[in-house]
């Protein structure tokens, strides 16, 4: 480990802590506040998208309308999607005449692109049309980001609104809307340019051949990358234009660029904590949440570094020269911590024990920072727990914000935490008994389980990134997995908004002598506490005969 | 209802951000950064486009300096199939393959000084790792020294002035970009005198 490598994390940590309050204000500006920042500039884009749309902004949703319209939005996107990457072949910008993808496998894309996973089982650039990439894929990588977005507001309005009685929870189209025209749009502009003048490509033309300096011959690979390398960080979507995803120079030019994009990941997801204790009138509420996911943060990010340095320049094999090793585990935790899964080096070639944080900081539940929108839901129904157990512990009826939290709100909370591993587990079983699965495998030997484990979390947990040497781009994967993908999303988001539509309409009693107040250090250890207890138990087992018997394998001398 | 707006929000946003979006982009980022949004290709002494700065490509001659091994491909350095080998720290496959390159390695250059870097044994996660590190590229100095018939002093010093530091002094690490020391060598020292040295 060098002075560099962890100079890089500190700084990286020190950015993310300055950006988290500007955008969280003018995050609640947008969505929260009477009057929107801007709005000369994006007052009329938003009412001309109103009006094309027919949507009545002043109208507020009950959850059950607001769950339809999001339901209704991506079962539409889906089929969009869909249809797009079959007619490829028919459609325009396709100057490399990529035929239409095969069922399987674009019915895999769209249910990963629609649920922000972004689980990639083609390469990019052997496979999508620059058609596809921008008008299937790049538009949703903003429209599942700001479906996230609009669940996290609506579980954070009814936490935080005191309006006895009324149930609404926003509305969806609303949030939608403003989330891609005042936050991901202008933003991405931006991002998309700087990268362009790092080295990222943005260009129509099609695959250049070329004679290289020895005489040989090379087809490179152009498109119009940058615009959707921008979003593709900013939404938490991860989903490369290439196959190489962030190792790609032309994605990820240099290590300012890897900066860059790293910052990205986190911007959003940590800036909706400042939003929600702005929601809250009680700015310590999200500091809170923001301690306890930089705590897991800096010991995920502290265990892959320590794990793949090794001595020298470490473990360099599926790394880039221009990051290195300390570039490389920062991204890989920050990745997997967000749901974002962009790699700009490949997991799969990490070193046990480097290989199991990306794969446990998924297990975790996507909730250190998480997703953009994703990680504040996912955390909140994880604050809902720890309230649940520290009021079992003193013997007092829970409450929340000075809200009761009840058996209904409970049940739906564990409803959302008993999915994930249910389907992680199951499908990964299910796997490891099929012929059919276990010849996709690239590694023998536990590191092979450690791959098909890694599969299904990532899906699960929308996150995308793979052990990579996996073969996905089969019926039995793409198919499994475009189950898991949607589960892990739409049957997660279900109950939480059902957790919002529940404490939306709640009293609000004034803090006691016996609450436990839920905006201090004691708070963030015990949400610490139970988010590695959920995530550590749960998996605990699967993981032992995967990266953790590898590791004592590989130490014995074993090679598969 | 709920279907019928979500059609028509799901065709607005689709042409606001999938197709308005990436064009302007492209036209702005053409405008400003037109060499960069092409590709950063990169011309030879006679001018003729040999590749991109970014992307690594094939080079096995003795005169000039070799990358690291590449997975993107069945050949390697394919740039339109990026990718790693993606074999884990336990693979077999893995060992015999760093085993059979160093063992090349060595072959190739009798007079550099042992353990060969590790670098030039791994494949990058891309495939197309334009780089490698300035201890990867002072290792080979010897092997093209003698091809072309020059001083180790003098490729050396060409190596040095490419050697691109951290950015900012602490991101990511120090490499020297493989095609344009080859570029500068063949400017500096003489394409002729390189191939009299085949």
């Amino acid at each position: 480990m060098t002075f560099a490598g962890w100079l890089q994390i500190a700084v990286f940590c020190l950015v993310v802590l300055a950006i988290t309050r500007p955008l969280g204000v003018y995050l609640w500006r947008v969505f929260e506040s009477k009057s929107r920042p801007l709005a000369r500039v994006f007052g009329p884009i938003e009412r001309l998208l109103f009006r094309l749309s027919g949507i009545d902004s002043k109208r507020e949703q009950s959850w059950i309308q607001y769950a339809a319209a999001l339901l209704a939005f991506s079962a539409m996107s889906l089929v969009i999607t869909y249809a797009i990457l079959r007619l490829q072949r028919f459609l325009p910008f396709n100057p490399q005449k990529l035929g239409g993808v095969k069922p399987a496998l674009a019915f895999n894309t769209a249910a990963s692109f629609t649920t922000n996973t972004d689980w990639q089982a083609y390469a990019g650039e052997s496979t999508m049309s620059y058609f596809s990439q921008m008008v299937a894929l790049a538009w949703q990588n903003f429209a599942s980001a700001a479906v996230g977005i609009g669940v996290a507001l609506a579980v954070a309005r009814g936490l935080t609104r005191k309006r006895a009685g009324t149930s609404t929870v926003g509305n969806f189209w609303v949030d939608l809307v403003r989330a891609i025209v005042y936050v991901l749009l202008p933003l991405s502009v931006v991002i998309a340019l700087a990268l362009i003048s790092q080295g990222a490509i943005q260009t129509l033309s099609p695959y250049r051949h070329l004679t290289t300096l020895e005489g040989g011959k090379q087809l490179l690979a152009l498109g119009p990358v940058a615009s959707q390398e921008a979003i593709k960080m900013l939404g938490t979507n991860g989903g490369g234009f290439f196959n190489a995803n962030s190792a790609h120079p032309f994605e990820n030019p240099t290590p300012l660029t890897n900066f860059l994009e790293l910052v990205l990941i986190f911007a959003i997801p940590a800036a909706l904590t400042y939003t929600y204790g702005r929601m809250a009138r009680d700015q310590k509420q999200g500091w809170a949440l923001f301690g306890a996911m930089m705590f897991l943060f800096l010991v995920g990010v502290t265990c892959c570094y320590a794990a793949e340095a090794g001595h020298g320049l470490g473990n360099l094999e599926g790394k880039e020269t221009r990051f290195g090793v300390a570039a490389s585990t920062l991204f890989a935790t920050v990745t997997t911590d967000a749901s974002c899964g962009a790699v700009n080096a490949m997991h799969d070639s990490f070193t046990a024990l480097g290989g199991l944080v990306p794969l446990v900081n998924i297990q975790l539940g996507e909730v250190i920072f998480g997703g953009v929108g994703a990680g504040l839901y996912g955390i909140l129904v994880m604050v809902l727990l720890t309230v649940f157990i520290a009021g079992l512990m003193v013997g007092r009826t829970p409450e929340y914000l000075g809200k009761k939290i009840e058996p209904r709100e409970m049940k739906l909370a564990m409803t959302y935490v008993v999915i994930f591993p249910l389907f992680v587990l199951g499908f990964s079983a299910l796997a490891a008994a099929r012929p059919a699965a276990l010849s996709s495998l690239a590694n023998a030997g536990p590191h092979g389980l450690s791959e098909l484990l890694y599969a299904y979390s990532s899906g699960a947990g929308n996150n995308g990134s793979a052990f990579a040497g996996l073969n996905a781009d089969t019926p039995f994967w793409n198919i499994t997995l475009a189950i898991v993908m949607l589960a892990g999303r739409f049957l997660m988001i279900l109950p939480v908004l059902g957790i919002a539509g529940a404490m939306a309409g709640k009293k609000t009693a004034p803090p006691g002598p016996g609450t436990f107040p839920t905006n201090g250090v004691l708070f963030a250890a015990l949400l610490v506490g139970v988010v590695m207890i959920v995530g550590a138990l749960t998996f605990f087992p699967a993981l032992s005969l995967g990266p953790i018997l590898e590791h004592l394998a590989g130490r014995a001398g074993r090679v598969y | 209802m709920a279907l019928l707006v979500a059609l028509r929000v799901s065709l607005v946003t689709l042409v606001l951000t999938g197709l308005a979006y990436p064009l302007a982009v492209t036209g702005l980022g053409q405008l400003l950064f037109p060499a960069r949004a092409s590709g950063s290709l990169a011309s030879d002494l006679q001018g003729r486009i040999v590749g991109s700065e970014r992307i690594g490509q094939a080079f096995t001659r003795p005169y000039y300096f070799h990358p690291r091994p590449s997975a993107a491909g069945d050949q390697g350095w394919d740039a339109a199939a990026s990718g790693g080998s993606n074999l884990g720290p336990t693979s077999e496959k893995l060992r015999e393959r760093i085993a059979a390159a160093r063992a090349r390695l060595e072959l190739e250059n009798p007079d550099a000084p042992r353990p060969v870097p590790e670098e030039l044994l791994t494949t990058s996660a891309s495939g197309l790792d334009p780089d490698i590190s300035p201890q990867a590229a002072r290792w080979q100095v010897a092997r093209v020294a003698k091809a072309r018939g020059v001083s180790a002093a003098r490729v050396r010093q060409i190596v040095d002035s490419l050697v691109e530091d951290r950015d900012l002094g602490f991101l990511g690490e120090p490499r020297v970009d493989v095609l344009m020391l080859n570029l500068a060598m063949d400017r500096d020292l003489g394409r002729e005198l390189g191939q009299a040295g085949e």
